[in-house]
């Protein structure tokens, strides 16, 4: 508890000294108050319902959410409009610059406190056992796949890796309330979406092995994946460039007429890239179907959110564009799942963009290749990996309800880790990519410079085989 | 990007080219009034072509293209009232403004929507609206389109993508209305970037872009969107990709170019021919996969290599040229390969008739390189 307040004024002194921060509303006296193992579960209730029934009380659907967007206290005596070009706009005498948005934050969705105490009492009807089970043993899988994947990188076995750590109610619970003919389009930090999907622990590995089974064979670094038969759209490392690509899918869905729409992942610090921009600007222009979803985990690499925008976080970007948006916990699974169920159906009814903030800390370095204690407090990581921790916070509920114990939590945990070892076994046995598969690809046929330099490269390979790594058929 | 428009030339002296169906040939006319410059017709149409221009043949082609494949879309700043060069002309009345519609003015939107849109199997027809303004979507073409087929093992691709800009020198276009950037595209493995010279080649070309499993880049000169007219069939037609063409048969000098700059080198070709010169003049059409066996045939011919292009010379595809066909036809060769380009400064405005790679400049260097 000391550790936690003393990180926390910290971060609230931080925080103070610097205007627009995106995570103040997370730094509230509920937050101070509560660790993992030491709650009150009263006090929290109290203040967090305040705070959630009175963002419900806008309406927790983002049309009318987007509709509060009003320039208040406009001189309306003259009582005339202007028939300007994208609707009318009313004239005033008054001098006033809008406020900037950081000063009333939008307010974050969330059904569980901290402590996985469920705060809205009618929300366990819209989720059973089975699927809340399941929402479980989901995160506790992609955990254990980013601690085991991460620590063979470790060990010298994978060249690079990057894990989902405190994101994994974001990953999972999004999933789950998205249907399987919803398209993906990925940054890099949403295996999980893939894992929900059915993608096996071997396919996991293979691509991570970049071995002859990986679909990408061999081309991308670990953590690249993709799936057709998923609807998962390959991962590209270049940040933002799927956002606007993800319109083109939507609208496509569109004119087919599909029950289905576009869902596009990336982050806080994406959200500073044009491709952002483009992509909202012609989603809403153009009315497709995709949501727009944002894990703001506080950090890109090194750079904090105070450094990377001064407007109120991502949700009043959506806002701005003309697309309805919502911030929720991203901690919070029921949360997530809610706020994703709900963006689905007003993208595909209403046949626009939505776009959801969600908020959440990224646990992990960025990769294997960064250490984040050179540039964060190791008390900051440790109270976001404890007292915030999706999973114990969603472990606590689902085990209130009944559904789960401690017995099947470490025959789960066992079975799992059982499984990983064994993929990882099985992707190193598998042999190396075929060296003609350097060459494939690029084009739809293989034109003939290509095919000179194949044949190029298999001569000096038969001259100088000591130059190759082995195991590369030709 | 404020000024963007360049709508029909202002009737500066330009010359009007001409191109028979045959072959071609250039004839010069020059405006009387200035606001006139659509050239006689000198030949005869037959019953399935007609006499017109390039941006009509574009016109005609994008009209085949959403006519053939319910699932083609046009998209593109001001494409919906018909395009600032007219090229889209129609097309919404037609089909819809659902399949052809005006995008935000936002480059890398475009593309990386028409990214998507190509992904889910669909056929992209994305204008962008000059050449000179490609570059906020080089990182979703470069990095996006080339790549997504290969990085992703080919479980997806983006080959129904066609990207097409106006390039090139237009008399006043000055910095920003000017540019021949098909050198950067061509260092892009996974993309094709194709530029026709004429109206009929404008055609067939870009219908085969548009049907290629492969995103690809498609420059159209603009300098020749109303100046050049030629027979053009009406009917639905495709001309190979990467297939160079001869247009001019010689003996003594093989001339590679492509786009508006072949105008200038048959002219000069055929001034050469008056000094008893004889310059074979191929059109490479296709920049990348490029037919360096057509080159190369012509060049152990004539022993003797000249490329020419507006763009600036250093880093331009005339280098990539000659580096392969001195791998090729090193001990054919009588004289170094000369290349007559753009100076490297940006276009300039005033200069430009001193920054081209004019008919006597290439004459002068084909001479040079006949007598080396």
């Amino acid at each position: 508890m000391a550790v936690c307040l003393k990180t926390s004024r910290t971060a609230l002194h931080y925080v103070r000294t610097r205007p627009g921060p995106a995570f103040t509303h997370l730094l509230n006296r509920t937050f101070f108050s509560c660790s993992s193992h030491h709650c009150n579960p009263r006090i929290i209730s109290t203040n967090e319902y305040r705070v959630h029934s009175s963002f419900l009380g806008l309406g927790s659907r983002a049309s009318q959410h987007s509709k509060a967007l009003k320039v208040e206290d406009h001189d309306h005596s003259e009582n005339e409009e202007w028939d300007f070009p994208g609707g009318k706009v009313p004239f005033t005498t008054k001098i006033k610059f809008t406020d900037d948005s950081s000063k009333d934050r939008i307010p974050c969705y969330r059904i569980l406190d901290n402590c996985g105490q469920q705060i809205r009492s009618s929300t366990s009807e819209m989720i059973s056992k089975e699927l809340a089970v399941k929402l479980y043993s989901s995160m506790v899988t992609l955990q254990m796949l980013d601690t085991i994947f991460n620590e063979a990188q470790r060990q010298g076995r994978i060249s690079f890796y990057l894990t989902s750590n405190g994101e994994e109610a974001i990953n999972i619970a999004s999933a789950a309330a998205l249907s399987n003919d919803d398209v993906i389009l990925p940054q890099y930090r949403e295996h999980g979406v893939l894992l929900w999907r059915g993608f096996s622990l071997q396919e996991f590995a293979n691509q991570l092995f970049g071995n002859r089974s990986d679909y990408g064979k061999g081309r991308q670094m670990p953590i690249h994946y993709g799936s057709n038969k998923l609807n998962y759209i390959t991962v590209s490392s270049p940040l933002a460039t799927q956002i606007p690509q993800a319109v083109g899918v939507a609208y496509s869905l569109k004119m087919e007429k599909r029950d289905a729409c576009a869902v596009t992942y990336f982050g806080d610090g994406s959200s500073s890239e044009g491709d952002f921009h483009a992509g909202l600007n012609l989603a809403a222009v153009l009315e497709a179907p995709v949501i727009f979803f944002c894990r703001n985990n506080g950090w890109a690499i090194s750079t904090p959110v105070t450094d990377q925008f001064r407007s109120d976080g991502i949700a009043a970007k959506g806002q701005a564009y003309g697309i309805p948006s919502i911030r929720v916990d991203g901690n919070d699974v029921l949360a997530v799942y809610d706020a994703v169920r709900e963006a689905r159906e007003m993208a595909i009814k209403e046949q626009r963009p939505v776009l959801i903030e969600a908020l959440t800390y990224r646990v992990g370095h960025h990769s294997t290749s960064d250490d984040s204690t050179k540039y964060r407090a190791i008390e900051e990581i440790e109270q976001w990996k404890t007292a915030r921790n999706p999973i114990s916070r969603y472990r606590n509920w689902v085990e209130s309800n009944g559904w789960w114990n401690e017995e099947q939590e470490s025959e789960l945990r066992g079975s799992i880790r059982k499984q990983l070892m064994n993929a990882i076994q099985v992707a190193e046995q598998i042999e190396k990519p075929l060296l003609a598969d350097l060459f494939t690809d690029v084009y739809h046929e293989m034109p003939s410079n290509l095919q000179e330099q194949e044949r190029s490269l298999t001569e000096t390979m038969k001259k100088h085989p000591q130059d190759f790594p082995s195991g590369f058929a030709v | 990007m404020l000024m963007r428009r360049i709508g029909r030339s202002s009737g500066a002296s330009r010359s009007c080219f001409f191109i028979s169906r045959g072959g071609f040939s250039t004839t010069t006319a020059t405006s009387p009034d200035g606001t006139t410059l659509l050239p006689t017709k000198t030949s005869t149409p037959s019953s399935s072509t007609k006499s017109i221009n390039l941006f009509t043949a574009i016109n005609q082609a994008l009209h085949i293209a959403l006519e053939s494949d319910p699932r083609s879309y046009v998209f593109g700043e001001d494409v919906g009232f018909g395009g600032v060069f007219r090229c889209s002309t129609g097309l919404a009345d037609r089909f819809g403004k659902k399949r052809v519609f005006n995008t935000p003015l936002c480059e890398q939107g475009i593309v990386g929507f028409g990214i998507g849109l190509a992904a889910m199997g669909n056929r992209a027809i994305a204008e962008i609206q000059f050449a000179d303004y490609i570059y906020p979507a080089f990182d979703q073409i470069v990095n996006e389109a080339a790549k997504f087929r290969y990085r992703s093992g080919n479980q997806f691709n983006c080959g129904g993508l066609t990207i097409r800009a106006p390039y090139g020198a237009v008399g006043h276009g000055g910095h920003y209305h000017s540019q021949s950037p098909e050198a950067f595209f061509c260092h892009v493995p996974g993309i094709k970037v194709v530029i026709p010279r004429s109206p009929r080649e404008a055609k067939g070309l870009l219908l085969s872009c548009i049907r290629d499993p492969n995103p690809v880049v498609f420059f159209e000169p603009k300098w020749l969107y109303r100046l050049a007219v030629e027979e053009v069939p009406e009917d639905d037609y495709m001309l190979p990709l990467s297939q160079a063409e001869v247009i001019r048969e010689g003996s003594d000098i093989t001339l590679v170019g492509w786009g508006a700059q072949l105008a200038v080198m048959e002219q000069a070709c055929a001034d050469a021919e008056k000094d008893g010169i004889s310059c074979e003049l191929i059109d490479l059409r296709t920049l990348i996969p490029w037919d360096k066996e057509t080159v190369e045939a012509s060049v152990k011919k004539t022993g003797r290599l000249l490329i020419s292009h507006e763009a600036p010379v250093t880093g331009g595809f005339a280098a990539e040229i000659s580096a392969s066909l001195v791998e090729r036809c090193f001990l054919r060769l009588e004289a170094p390969i000369a290349r007559v380009c753009g100076l490297d400064t940006p276009f300039p405005l005033v200069f430009e008739p001193f920054y081209m790679p004019t008919k006597n400049k290439i004459l002068d260097a084909i001479k040079a390189t006949v007598n080396y």
